[in-house]
């Protein structure tokens, strides 16, 4: 069977649900094709929603009812080259494999990124062994496509409240919802610090936003999938795309191939397996590549195309600090949108850390976005505890859950060209198509710059009242990975970036700063794969944005524009 | 009535439970949670249709609503694959076996609570904990399940009455009700 439509979609996530929404509403017809099952909205009109997601930390947490089963998509990991074919094989950065993607996953918070995370390599200088670029797109251009995707998504913030904020052309779309408790204290003792907490903008409604409720705070968010639709993404955009009648979505629908032309240099569409294996070409005027920073090059790579000599490289998570907290009362932080505030102060280092930095003989630091949360859940609390009396004991008391405040840096992780994905040479998916693998050691500088900041984010902890403290990153330290063995070592980030990054050389860069590929122009890549740096702030809303200004581009509407408003200079 | 388990294996596996997960001054152990009935259930998950793997949704009713947690959700076929192997093991099967052969949950079960011993049950609780403590992978196996078992929605099995969730002070699925911005922001 053959299909033809103006775009096909490979991927239902932020990605490819923004792009859909879009080139539908320009009057295109588009096919998404979608390797996981459909548990978010009815594929029948009005679409409502299907009432498959729910609060069970079972199913959703540790029966990986979202996918992807590492099972029946294994991943592979090794630090590097010399560690062998591999050293580990199932869960690897895995996010949710299913209709709307990453978005399932994300408990919501959805900040932009600053004017000088465009201009990394200009603005800061080089760092030895890591190919730290510009961006072929700056901030003001990008501005009102960030205003654009805050209300399609429909995100919560206060505009005034982060001192280190871009400059915005407008408000949020909604106010903040509740502070958790124990953000509020964090926060306070943050404040003490001299560092600036604000109210986290998130993609979690405050009011009733687009036809769907505000958030009633049920607590089950990160990797839940909300099953009141109160969080936006993915499933705004993919309603609003189905309502046209010009999208069709098949779940369970795994790409194998992108389709080229007889000149090689034209893609003719796409061929997908469906749920019985059987093979089908979907023929398209464009095709969209948003399946993720992982499954992206994976598919380019088994269909060789975009530049071989840098598909798949300069990988990039976020290096994770985390800063533990056990308080002498309860914080009950499973109640509320899991994270409510955050500060950006190591993303803009003060004078310590700029001398940490040169005493550790780097040009500078850049941590990330500090996240103020807690934990929420009792099997995973439960799992972590050792067995006999002290389980119940601690199970009672819960300082690991219910006294536990935390706080997570997403650290900005350098570009090297060391660090890829590629096939696994042996290990298959149950389709019988090589693993994606990852080969990936984290840079000086991120090891270095969680060794100065996580100390310090203690010291907040500690006079926020707690009184016990500790902390421990994601990947492990290399000194902590010698030392014990770890049973899954890749890094537990969900934030990958950079595989096929975008630039103005194509010698240098796989696809041009419209995210269309440099040697097949009309394959767009949709996802994180194009970020040229991580920067330290979670990918999921400068995703939309850039879906929104690449695919508005491709269907010939005029750009957006902002005015930046007057007043006091940011 | 136990469905995979025997009657004895049942009872072996509640009382590792309760070493596991002890009773402590009024709160249930393992046992009184009924681990066993949800290791049970997962053992037995393919005896009905749709299969013990996830329970179904948006509500459980405990917390307003319409309770379809007890409705189960539906595998595909590649996800029964998965499931199937996990439980039964790959037997040899060569779509269960792309990489490598597997030893399922069944047979991990059957040959842990024999390795224990036939005199498991009338040991001391000491001796017990000794005893777990020579077969290491398969404690380490029953203590996961265990922690699910206690801590999961009861449509699972365990978590009798919902005392796993009381005695932890954890109020479990809170869907449609929710938390009010008072229960949020307030100090508990």
């Amino acid at each position: 069977m053959v299909m033809e439509c103006d775009a096909v979609i490979v991927g239902t996530g932020p990605a490819g649900a923004t792009v859909a929404e879009v080139l539908t509403a320009a009057g295109w017809s588009v096919v998404m094709l979608e390797k996981g099952r459909n548990h978010l909205l009815s594929l029948e009109a009005p679409f409502g929603p299907l009432g498959h997601v729910s609060n069970d930390e079972l199913k959703m947490h540790h029966r990986h009812f979202l996918g992807p089963d590492p099972w029946l998509e294994p991943r592979t990991f090794r630090r590097e080259e010399s560690d062998g074919d591999r050293i580990y094989t199932g869960d690897v950065n895995n996010l949710p494999s299913t209709v709307g993607g990453g978005g399932m996953h994300a408990d919501g918070k959805l900040p932009r990124f600053r004017e000088n995370d465009f201009h990394a390599r200009s603005e800061r200088g080089p760092m030895d062994d890591a190919e730290l670029v510009d961006w072929p797109v700056d901030y003001d251009e990008l501005e009102p496509y960030y205003a654009e995707a805050e209300r399609v998504v429909g995100v919560a913030g206060d505009a005034n409240a982060n001192p280190f904020a871009a400059w915005r052309s407008g408000p949020y779309p909604m106010p903040p919802g509740a502070d958790m408790f124990c953000a509020v204290l964090t926060s306070e003792a943050a404040t003490k610090h001299g560092f600036h907490p604000y109210r986290a903008p998130s993609g979690v409604n405050s009011v009733e936003y687009d036809g769907r409720p505000a958030c009633n705070n049920c607590g089950f968010c990160a990797y839940f999938g909300c099953p009141i639709e109160a969080k936006g993404d993915p499933v705004a955009p993919l309603r609003h795309a189905l309502r046209t009648g010009l999208c069709d979505i098949r779940p369970e629908s795994y790409v194998t191939d992108v389709l080229l032309d007889g000149t090689g240099r034209k893609a003719r569409g796409v061929r997908y397996l469906d749920v019985n294996g059987d093979a089908h070409d979907v023929n398209a005027r464009h095709v969209i590549l948003g399946a993720g920073a992982f499954e992206t090059p994976r598919l380019l790579l088994r269909s060789q195309i975009g530049n071989p000599d840098i598909v798949g490289r300069f990988l990039m998570y976020h290096f994770q600090t985390f800063a533990l907290g056990i308080f002498p009362f309860r914080l009950h932080a499973h109640r509320g949108r899991a994270v409510t505030h955050l500060h950006d102060d190591p993303i803009v280092p003060d004078d310590l850390a700029l001398a940490a930095a040169r005493d550790a003989g780097l040009p500078w630091f850049r941590g990330g976005i500090v996240e103020h949360g807690g934990a929420s859940h009792p099997i995973s609390e439960a799992i972590h505890l050792p067995p006999g009396l002290e389980h119940t004991r601690l199970m009672l008391a819960s300082p690991m859950r219910d006294r536990m405040a935390a706080f997570t840096m997403q650290g900005e992780d350098m570009p090297q060209a060391t660090n890829r994905i590629d096939l696994d040479p042996h290990v298959v998916d149950a389709w019988g198509i090589p693993a994606g693998r990852v080969t990936y050691s984290s840079h000086r500088h991120e090891v270095e710059c969680s060794k100065h900041w996580a100390p310090r984010l203690e010291a907040v902890l500690r006079d926020a009242g707690a009184t016990h403290t500790f902390w421990a990153t994601s990947p492990p330290l290399p000194e902590h990975a010698a030392r014990r063995r770890i049973p899954n070592p890749s890094p537990i980030s969900r934030h990958v970036m950079g595989t096929a990054r975008m630039g103005s050389d194509p010698t240098t860069s796989v696809c041009d700063p419209w995210q269309r590929l440099h040697d097949v122009d009309n394959v767009v890549i949709a996802d994180s794969s194009v970020f040229p740096t991580s920067t330290g702030y979670g990918p999921t809303l400068t995703i939309v944005a850039l879906a929104i200004r690449a695919s508005r581009a491709l269907a010939g509407l005029d750009p957006l524009r902002s005015i930046r408003p007057s007043g006091p200079a940011a | 009535m136990p469905v995979w388990l025997t009657e004895h294996e049942h009872a072996v596996v509640a009382a590792a439970a309760d070493r596991l997960i002890p009773p402590y001054e009024e709160h249930p152990g393992g046992a009184a949670l009924g681990v066993a009935d949800y290791i049970d259930g997962l053992l037995s998950a393919f005896e009905v249709d749709p299969p013990r793997i996830w329970a179904g949704g948006p509500f459980s009713g405990r917390a307003g609503g319409e309770s379809s947690f007890d409705q189960f959700i539906e595998l595909s076929a590649l996800e029964e694959l998965a499931w199937r192997t996990r439980i039964e093991g790959s037997k040899g099967m060569v779509e269960r076996e792309r990489n490598g052969a597997i030893i399922g949950w069944q047979q991990q079960y059957r040959e842990g609570i024999a390795e224990l011993g036939r005199d498991f049950l009338d040991l001391a609780p000491e001796e017990q904990d000794a005893r777990l403590q020579q077969h290491r992978e398969f404690k380490r196996l029953l203590y996961v399940h265990a922690c699910e078992g206690a801590y999961a929605a009861p449509e699972y099995g365990g978590n009798r009455g919902l005392t796993g969730w009381t005695a932890i002070q954890f109020d479990g699925d809170v869907q449609p009700r929710g938390y009010t911005d008072e229960e949020v922001a307030g100090r508990a």
